[in-house]
C-alpha cells in the first residue's frame, strides 16, 4: 500500500468516509456508454430525471443535457425511457 | 465503600429479568421478532410499550435479519437500541451481525441460547452464540436470572462506551434461565438511569473535513457502511479489534461500580472463581450449569477434594491473563462446552482456554466436556463424573481421552 495511505489510527471508526465521492470516479468501469442523437432529443428532461447517478445533468442557461461520464455506469435507464427513442447504448471503446 | 441502594424483589424469569432491565434503560429503540425461548423478553416488552410504560418506538418486523438492521440503522442515529434473540432467528441475523460491529453501533441483544436445527429442537444449548463467536460482538453468559437483570444494564454501559462502540450480547441458557422464576433484586429505575448515562458518540471526521459526533443525522451528514477495499478494509478490522481490548480493560470497572451501587459483582466481570484459589482439580464452564457445579464443589470440599470453579463469564473479549493466572496452579483442568464445533477437536471453550494456557511453563492436563445439547439435562450426579475423572487425571497426570460426551448413551 502506498506511503500516502492513512494507518488504523488516523482514520475515524465505522468507516466514515472523510473524503467526498465526489472524487471517487465510479464510471470507469462500464461496458456500455449511452449516445444521444441530437435530432432526435426534444430536451424532454426524462433521462435527468431518472438517472440513478445523477450523471446526466441540466444546464438550462446554455439549453443543454450533459452526461459525465466520469461517473454514468452504462445501465441503460435514459436509452430505454426515453421517449424519443434518442438514446442508443453503444460498447465504450477507448 | 458506600451502601449498596435499597432494592425491590420481583418474582420473574430470566426473560422477565432482561425486559425489566431494557425498560429501565429507557431503550429509545426496540425492533425485535418472537422465537421461543426468547419470546417473552419481547412480549414483556410490548406491553411496557402498550401500557405507556416506556417512551421507546417498538418495531414489529417480519424477521429477525430485518430486526437486527432495524437495530444497526437506529444505533446509528445515536438511539439506545435492544433486541432478543435465539436459534434461528440468531442464524438468520449472521450477516447483519458483522454489519452491526463494523458499524461499531453498541446494539445490545439478549440471547436465550437453543440448539439449532436440524433436528428441531426448541431446549437450551450454546450452539447459536457459539456459532457467532467471529461477528465481532462481545459475548457475556450469565448464571441466573439475577445475573441476566444485572448485566444488561452493565451491557449498555459497556457497548455504548466511547472507546468500546461495539454491539453486545448477553447469553442466558434457554428455559433453565429464560423460562424459571427467581427471587430478583431491581434497582429504583433513577439509579439505573443514572448509572447506564446517557449516550456518548465518538468524534468522526466526515467529508466535509468536519470533526462531528458520530451519528446519522440530516443536519450533519456522514457517509457511513461504505465500500473499503484492499487499501483500507483491513484498517477497519484492526479498529474493532482495539474496541475488543477497550472492553476487557472496561468490563472489570463496569463490574466494580455497579456493585458499589447494586452490592452485587460477578468476579471481576470477565471471569467468575468459586473456590479456586486452592483448587487442585479446576471446572470451566459457561452459563447456568455453573449453579449446579458450585453445590457438588461445596459438596466434594466437605469431602476433603480441593475443587474449584472457573464460570467464564466473558467469551469475548477472552480473558486471556485471568484464565492464565486462575488455572495455573490446578493440576488437571476439565472444561464444559454446551454446543460442538464438528470435526474441530473438542468446542469452542475448550479450544479458548487450552489456548489460554499455551504459553504457560508447565501445562496442566486439560479434558473437554460436550454436554446438554438440546437441553440434556445436566444433573448433580452426572456432573459429578467429571470431578471424578479430574482427581485421576490429577492424581496419575495421565490422559486417556481429551474429549468426553457428558450424559450421551454410548
Amino acid at each position: 500500500m502506498s506511503s500516502k495511505e492513512k494507518t488504523w489510527k488516523e482514520i475515524s471508526i465505522g468507516a466514515v468516509c472523510s473524503k467526498s465521492s465526489v472524487g471517487f470516479m465510479t464510471g470507469d468501469w462500464k461496458t456500455y456508454m449511452p449516445v444521444r442523437d441530437l435530432e432526435k432529443c426534444t430536451t424532454c428532461l426524462t433521462c435527468v430525471m431518472l438517472c440513478p447517478e445523477g450523471a446526466i445533468r441540466w444546464h438550462p442557461e446554455m439549453s443543454k443535457i450533459e452526461f459525465d461520464f466520469s461517473f454514468c455506469k452504462g445501465c441503460g435507464i435514459c436509452a430505454n425511457e426515453c421517449p424519443t427513442k434518442a438514446i442508443k447504448m453503444k460498447i465504450e471503446q477507448e | 465503600m458506600a451502601k449498596p441502594v435499597k432494592q425491590d424483589t420481583m418474582a420473574l424469569n430470566g426473560d422477565e429479568a432482561v425486559a425489566y432491565a431494557a425498560k429501565q434503560c429507557e431503550v429509545d429503540v426496540v425492533a425485535a421478532y418472537p422465537i421461543t425461548p426468547q419470546t417473552i423478553i419481547v412480549e414483556k416488552f410490548s406491553e411496557y410499550v402498550a401500557n405507556g410504560e416506556v417512551h421507546t418506538e417498538f418495531i414489529c418486523t417480519e424477521s429477525e435479519h430485518s430486526a437486527i438492521t432495524a437495530c444497526l440503522a437506529a444505533s446509528v442515529t445515536g438511539a439506545r437500541t435492544f433486541t432478543a434473540s435465539a436459534s434461528a432467528g440468531l442464524a438468520l441475523m449472521h450477516e447483519m451481525l458483522f454489519v452491526t460491529s463494523g458499524s461499531r453501533a453498541p446494539v445490545v441483544m439478549a440471547v436465550a441460547n437453543r440448539a439449532l436445527s436440524s433436528p428441531l429442537n426448541i431446549h437450551g444449548d450454546q450452539s447459536d452464540s457459539m456459532a457467532e463467536r467471529d461477528s465481532g460482538w462481545i459475548h457475556i453468559y450469565v448464571e441466573n436470572a439475577q445475573e441476566a437483570y444485572d448485566a444488561i444494564i452493565q451491557a449498555f454501559k459497556i457497548a455504548e462506551d466511547v472507546g468500546v462502540s461495539l454491539p453486545i450480547m448477553v447469553g442466558l441458557d434457554g428455559f433453565t434461565l429464560s423460562h424459571s422464576l427467581e427471587n430478583v433484586d431491581v434497582l429504583p429505575e433513577d439509579i439505573v438511569k443514572q448509572f447506564v448515562g446517557e449516550r456518548q458518540l465518538p468524534m468522526v471526521l466526515t467529508h466535509e473535513g468536519k470533526t462531528m459526533p458520530f451519528k446519522l443525522d440530516p443536519e450533519n451528514p456522514m457517509t457511513m457502511g461504505p465500500i473499503a477495499f484492499q487499501n483500507y478494509y483491513f484498517e477497519f478490522k484492526r479498529q474493532q479489534e482495539e474496541g475488543m481490548s477497550n472492553a476487557l480493560k472496561l468490563i472489570p470497572e463496569v463490574n466494580s461500580s455497579y456493585a458499589k451501587v447494586s452490592g452485587r459483582s460477578y468476579g471481576n466481570g470477565l471471569i467468575d472463581a468459586y473456590k479456586l484459589d486452592d483448587a487442585e482439580i479446576a471446572v470451566v464452564c459457561v452459563g447456568s450449569t455453573s449453579g449446579t457445579l458450585k453445590v457438588i464443589i461445596d459438596e466434594l470440599r466437605q469431602e476433603g477434594v480441593k475443587a474449584g470453579l472457573l464460570r467464564l463469564r466473558t467469551f469475548r473479549p477472552l480473558p486471556v491473563e485471568e484464565l492464565r493466572n486462575a488455572l495455573k496452579n490446578a493440576k488437571a483442568i476439565a472444561v464444559m462446552d454446551k454446543s460442538m464445533s464438528f470435526g474441530g477437536f473438542g468446542g469452542a471453550v475448550f479450544h479458548e482456554v487450552r489456548h489460554s494456557l499455551y504459553d504457560l511453563q508447565t501445562h496442566p492436563p486439560i479434558v473437554n466436556y460436550i454436554y446438554g445439547l438440546g437441553g440434556r439435562d445436566s444433573s448433580p450426579r452426572e456432573l459429578r463424573k467429571v470431578f471424578e475423572e479430574l482427581t485421576n487425571i490429577a492424581k496419575t497426570g495421565h490422559v486417556e481421552s481429551p474429549v468426553h460426551y457428558l450424559g450421551l448413551r454410548e
